[in-house]
């Protein structure tokens, strides 16, 4: 057990030296981010302007470059938890439908007799029928006009159920719907917001979703939480609709199939409107900020080729006519249509700042969020306060250090030198593989590595006292050695399995800080009884043929 | 010369008192449980809603200045502590302002932060906000369940790790000193009043994790000496193998104590209750793997033919370490 093949030490020698060669550029930390951004700002086709060459230039590029990423609490930055509203898209789904099964119950307008849609909850769609008494047939005609899903659970499922309610023929989506609508609504969302956080061009954004219906934004370096909500927390939801009359009562019944909106500035003034929109912005395809002819902030918008017909035909039939502007809910104005608008573009005006024009385009641009969203959980952190962790981090996990360089050196002597070269390189090692795997080092991440140091140690120390004991009994140093190592194994796999399954359920468990300790503990398990099972042992094993000493000091 | 902690041979007798140890433990157990009940843990926004502000200025304190500044606002409950670290400059004033958790489902509206953070402007124009965080009371519910979920689920996993490798003798007595443990650290909580946010979660994880470590070398080598001192007592056994482990116990504990305690000292003050935690743990475990642990083992008893290579046994194992 003492002899170690030379193919063996070539790859624990090796392996050492990748895992240091990775490591090395997280001790040159902003010049290395320096270098990996403009390389990346290039390669986006960027001018390679001189400050940018110089950046590439500052770090050799055939080193390795990969870097730890810091966590939010180490960088600063925004963090939020936001649940989208995913039953706000089934209206409109219905809403999508309604035109199909209309169609069809007027086709039988003699049996079932005229019908109305009435206003009903949100998640569902009632129709009045003047022949009570056929409402059987009625469900039926509407329910033929399901289509059939392909779902996972089984065939047969359509999209919507239609039932009889007290002489209404009420519609409801299906679970399976529901379900797909919920998964696209999500898919749609984490799309959009990438869009727009993207759009303001921060560094690394981590947007995940996270469960059924939720979403986690974490943005380093932008300002604040607010900021960050502000623009992704705006549904954007542009319609142009009919209006019916202004009012300046909060309280005044719109009728059915209207809606009372209020005015986006003026809070006396309130408009009924059509609830049907004429054109959505789901049909934009470009919007940017602009001026209108008197100078003052504006946005411009341009429809796909189908937005443009109905623009254009609906601006052609309504010359006269006032027409909204609806911004989530909110006229933003009411301008008169004053001749046929052909071509599908034009302009909003309102009382815009800048910034405001400006940020109406971004989220115009980059496309309606399908559903609103709740704010679960926000959290900023400065920037300063990140870096005030990071060296308080430093300087504590430095003092951590050579305090138990020392520690050991005084209580094994030269066995303990080479469990501190182990120590060493075991934080290289951890450093190393973070930057490997692009894991994120949170400030409990950090206090994971200060705990492995603490930690790291068990394993040398287990074989050095196994080694003490054995060489009191033992025939002679080298027998002992072996003994130790031998018998010490049990011990260490079974002490850093069970810290080991630790770590494991505080990663799965976890989520943002604690998740980045659960990392650092791990991956310090790890790399830990690498060294110390092999690194300490060859250091050992080199030294012990070299000087054959009759006695050992451990 | 070298420094030892410990002297090469102790025999030292772990088991003669025993009831001291395992009955102030007991006490111990009870007295935090009831401190729980009673006095009640310091949860953080994490666990039960609501939103708080770091402030930092120049400018000293005045806590009840700040007091009076929220009170117009009419946020319900609202704490202020002053938060002291040797690490501040001398004119670094840094507080935590806690608000209790609003109406509605969602974190914390805008509005209510503006309002807070121009209401300390308002009589301190110096002051910063830097960090700002808000937890809705959907998810801090969560956050609870997720919590004790894994806690519980760790426990169960040693349980059944160790019930695998050993007896289960060893591991009911393992995770009794895990339970052990993870009440005291309770208990400690709730008598300081220290914050129990998440990352106390994550310290008591790997209290479990240290706990359990010091446990299973001692039983290692307890399973070793079961078997080559095949006609000795069980409580010599385990004296033995307690004073044959304690020096390298000793050894690991001074050096994870001596990394966590310049952690402790010089890591700021965002980290400190998750330190203190896992300092706490360490002191806590090294005790329990030693007095409660190997005691409950003693107590239980442990079957030893699986040494008697006794063929109707039918293991087929029995004679591989011979």
């Amino acid at each position: 057990m003492l002899q170690f093949s030379i193919w063996k030490k070539s790859l624990i020698l090796a392996l050492c030296l990748f895992g240091i060669a990775l490591a090395v550029p997280n001790t040159f930390y902003s010049r290395v981010e320096g270098h990996n951004d403009a390389v990346l700002e290039i390669d986006a086709g960027l001018p390679a302007t001189p400050e940018r060459l110089a950046a590439v230039q500052a770090w050799p590029s055939w080193l390795p470059s990969g870097l730890v990423n810091l966590g939010l609490d180490l960088r600063g930055g925004a963090h939020l938890l936001a649940e989208v509203k995913v039953e706000e898209v089934y209206e409109a789904r219905l809403d999508g439908m309604w035109p199909v099964i209309r169609d069809a119950m007027r086709a039988e307008r003699d049996v079932i007799g005229t019908i109305r849609r009435q206003d009903s909850a949100p998640d569902e769609m009632r129709i009045r029928i003047s022949n009570p008494d056929q409402i059987a047939r009625a469900v039926e005609i509407a329910q033929s006009q399901a289509r059939s899903i392909v779902t996972l659970t089984g065939i047969g499922a359509t999209d919507f159920v239609a039932s009889g309610e007290d002489g209404q023929v009420v519609i409801r989506l299906s679970e399976a719907e529901q379900l797909a609508t919920d998964d696209r609504t999500m898919r749609q969302s984490l799309e959009i917001i990438r869009r727009r956080v993207d759009e303001v061009g921060t560094r690394e954004p981590t947007i995940q979703r996270q469960g059924d219906r939720r979403i986690l934004i974490q943005v380093p370096g932008i300002g604040s939480a607010d900021e960050l909500k502000s623009l992704i927390g705006t549904t954007a939801k542009l319609t142009f609709h009919p209006v019916v009359r202004t009012t300046g009562n909060a309280d005044a019944s719109p009728g059915a199939r209207n809606l009372l909106l209020p005015d986006l500035e003026d809070s006396s003034v309130f408009y009924i409107v059509e609830q049907s929109p004429v054109v959505t912005g789901e049909e934009l395809v470009d919007a940017q900020p602009a001026f209108d002819q008197n100078g003052r902030p504006a946005v411009s918008f341009r429809f796909n080729p189908s937005g443009g017909r109905k623009f254009g035909q609906y601006t052609a039939e309504n010359i006269g006519n006032p027409f909204a502007i609806v911004l989530d809910e909110e006229v933003i104005s009411a301008p008169v249509i004053q001749a046929h608008i052909p071509g599908g573009s034009g302009i909003i005006t309102g009382r815009f700042t800048v910034e405001q024009s400006t940020e109406l385009a971004v989220l115009l641009r980059a496309g309606a969020l399908p559903a609103g969203m709740d704010f679960l959980e926000e959290r900023t952190i400065g920037p300063e306060l990140g870096q005030d962790s990071i060296d308080a981090g430093k300087i504590a996990t430095m003092i951590a250090f050579g305090a138990v360089l020392v520690f050991m050196a005084l209580s094994y002597g030269l066995f303990g030198l080479f469990a501190n070269v182990a120590l060493i390189l075991n934080v290289a090692l951890i450093f190393a593989l973070l930057s490997a795997i692009g894991a994120t080092l949170t400030l409990p991440g950090i206090a994971g590595i200060v705990l492995t140091i603490g930690m790291a140690v068990d394993a040398n120390v287990l074989v050095f006292e196994r080694i003490r004991e054995e060489l009191k009994t033992a025939k002679g140093p080298a027998r002992a050695i072996e003994l130790g190592y031998e018998r010490a194994i049990s011990a260490i796999v079974d002490a850093n399995v069970t810290t080991f399954i630790a770590a494991v359920i505080l990663f799965a468990m976890g989520s943002g800080p604690v998740r980045g300790f659960a990392v650092t503990l791990g991956l310090g398990i790890l790399t830990s009884v690498f060294t110390a099972i092999w690194v300490t042992r060859l250091m050992i094993v080199i030294w012990f043929e070299r000087r054959r000493p009759r006695q050992i000091n451990v | 010369m070298r420094l030892k902690l410990v002297p090469s041979l102790t025999k030292i007798d772990f088991f003669r008192r025993s009831y001291i140890p395992l009955g102030g433990s007991i006490i111990a157990m009870i007295v935090s449980v009831i401190l729980f009940a009673v006095v009640g843990l310091n949860y953080g926004i994490d666990f039960r809603g609501g939103t708080t502000i770091r402030t930092e200025s120049t400018q000293a304190v005045d806590v009840s200045a700040y007091r009076d500044a929220l009170q117009s606002l009419d946020l319900g409950d609202v704490s202020i502590t002053e938060v002291f670290d040797p690490n501040f400059a001398a004119d670094k004033h840094v507080t935590q302002v806690r608000i209790e958790q609003q109406e509605g489902s969602e974190s914390v509206t805008s509005e209510t932060i503006l309002a807070i953070e121009n209401a300390l402007q308002g009589f301190d124009p110096n002051i910063k906000f830097p960090s700002v965080e808000s937890v809705g009371p959907k998810v801090s519910g969560e956050l609870i369940q997720t919590a004790v979920l894994a806690v519980v689920l760790a426990i169960s996993a040693v349980l059944i790790y160790i019930w695998l490798r050993f007896e289960w003798q060893f591991s009911v007595g393992a995770v009794a000193a895990l339970v052990h443990d993870v009440v005291l650290t309770i208990g400690i909580f709730s008598i300081l009043q220290i914050k129990f946010d998440l990352a106390i979660i994550a310290a008591i994880l790997t209290i479990v994790g240290y706990s359990l470590n010091d446990t299973v070398v001692v039983f290692d080598r307890v399973r070793e000496n079961l078997r080559k001192y095949k006609k000795l007592d069980l409580r010599e056994v385990l004296n033995l193998s307690i004073n044959e482990t304690l020096s390298r116990t000793v050894m690991t504990s001074v050096t994870t104590l001596i990394a966590l305690i310049s952690l402790f000292i010089l890591g700021g003050d965002v980290i400190r209750g998750f330190v203190f935690a896992m300092i706490w743990g360490v002191i806590v475990g090294t005790y329990s793997s030693v007095f409660v642990a190997s005691n409950i083992l003693l107590r239980l008893g442990v079957k030893r033919d699986w040494s008697n290579s006794d063929p109707s046994a039918g293991t087929q194992f029995a004679n591989v370490d011979a």
